[in-house]
């Protein structure tokens, strides 16, 4: 949304308590914190553990070691493709915002790209919290109507002849991208294979990164 | 209800921006605001379709001037408000001015992971045959509910196809009004671009949705 840019700002200029909508923003959310915890509605403590859980233990590596296992182990992969939530609850990624997980698969004649129109539904337990331009007006809008302009803002252009899926999130279903395995990678392990699998790439606005790319 | 959330289809919103190397939060207080909506649900009693109903149900300006997690902050405020756990006036004044509201439960520290790690399945098993078959063609229902539902405005009145069926799902439009879980048959409705966006509209393109039971019509 539009506040993005005051996200920013205040990410920089996070100790200036100037007179700016952020920082009232910050202060109401400062007070509204200390309201519930005099009440005895929520105990910092529980506050602390659910930030760290979302900024540490749950995000893209998650859904990149899914990837680079389908990629590596052709029974993983056909289990992966039956029951997604099974599959993936095998490297212990499971709970909230995954309950009911649907994993699609990029081929050469089709590319999938996932959204929520509605909201900001997306797969957390194997890609975190959405980043902020998955949220935004700009990609909810487009992404169904005009996927591959999309895709360009992404530095993405796939071949004319590829079938674009586009899957709106509209209920409790959770959709992972199968991103191809790029080309050149034969005998590579699931760790090799694990440094070309990018977060874009598992949410269908990018492509993995190629052999010699990767640091 | 069709809102501003509600956005599909939209023109004018112009290009996507991604930003290199995104933190999780932009600031401390996203990272409070977020955990409070989090740990508020238990006390608060609300399930996830009435939090979407309260942050979507805005006046367009109001939703779309306020970034992602003001308008969390915003629909948190409202739930809270509704249930009689804080006041507007506390929420404003910026301090207690009444009493808790008496035997809320809260979210202690230890069960944090296990409640995420388990999320909150909305499957349920059936009580009726499904209506409709994969391969089926299907049109939407030309619906607008004033209350939420999750049948987005562009895909009312077209046609499309059933691609899977998930079983059994509470209901999000009726679960958001607190009155049960009505659960129904959810499906994968998939369309041709041009269905959608006209004829001119890229032939390879094809969009899908997920749609419970009552959001379907014969054809």
């Amino acid at each position: 949304m539009t506040g993005h840019d005051h996200d920013h700002h205040d990410h920089h200029h996070h100790h200036d308590h100037d007179h700016s909508e952020l920082s009232e923003t910050e202060l109401r959310v400062r007070a509204l914190e200390s309201i519930l915890t005099e009440k005895g509605y929520v105990d910092p403590a529980s506050l602390d553990l659910l930030i760290d859980l979302y900024e540490k233990k749950i995000g893209p590596r998650n859904g990149i070691r899914v990837v680079a296992k389908a990629w590596s182990d052709p029974a993983y992969h056909a289990r992966l493709m039956k029951d997604a939530t099974a599959a993936i609850a095998e490297l212990d990624y499971s709970g909230r915002q995954g309950e009911h997980m649907v994993v699609v698969e990029n081929t050469p004649a089709q590319h999938n790209m996932v959204v929520c129109t509605l909201c900001s539904c997306y797969p957390h337990p194997v890609l975190g919290l959405p980043p902020v331009w998955y949220k935004s007006a700009p990609y909810r809008s487009r992404a169904v109507s005009d996927p591959r302009g999309v895709l360009q803002d992404f530095g993405v252009a796939l071949p004319e002849t590829t079938k674009i899926r586009v899957w709106d999130s509209t209920a409790e279903i959770r959709y992972l991208v199968l991103p191809m395995r790029p080309e050149g990678t034969d005998g590579w392990s699931a760790e090799q294979l694990a440094e070309l699998v990018t977060r874009d790439s598992m949410i269908g606005t990018g492509l993995p990164k190629q052999p010699g790319e990767t640091a | 209800m069709d809102g501003a959330h509600d956005m599909g289809g939209a023109k004018g919103f112009g290009p996507v921006v991604p930003e290199p190397n995104e933190p999780v939060f932009h600031g401390e207080w996203e990272r409070r605001a977020f955990a409070l909506t989090v740990a508020m649900s238990r006390p608060g009693g609300w399930n996830i379709d009435m939090s979407r109903f309260a942050r979507e149900n805005r006046p367009p300006e109001d939703y779309l001037s306020k970034s992602y997690f003001q308008i969390w902050l915003a629909g948190l405020e409202t739930l809270m408000i509704e249930r009689g756990l804080v006041t507007s006036e506390e929420i404003e004044a910026g301090k207690v001015l009444s009493p808790p509201k008496p035997d809320v439960k809260t979210l202690p520290p230890q069960d944090v992971v296990p409640t995420i790690r388990r999320g909150a399945s909305t499957e349920r098993t059936p009580t009726s045959p499904a209506l409709f078959a994969v391969g089926e063609t299907v049109r939407m229902k030309e619906i607008h509910p004033p209350t939420h539902t999750r049948l987005p405005q562009y895909v009312r009145g077209h046609l499309g196809t059933i691609e899977l069926n998930h079983g059994c799902h509470v209901f999000a439009d009726l679960n958001s009004l607190g009155v049960g879980e009505n659960p129904q048959w959810l499906y994968t409705v998939r369309f041709d671009g041009p269905e959608l966006w006209g004829k001119d509209t890229d032939p390879t393109l094809s969009i899908s949705v997920d749609a419970w039971e009552s959001y379907l019509e014969r054809v």
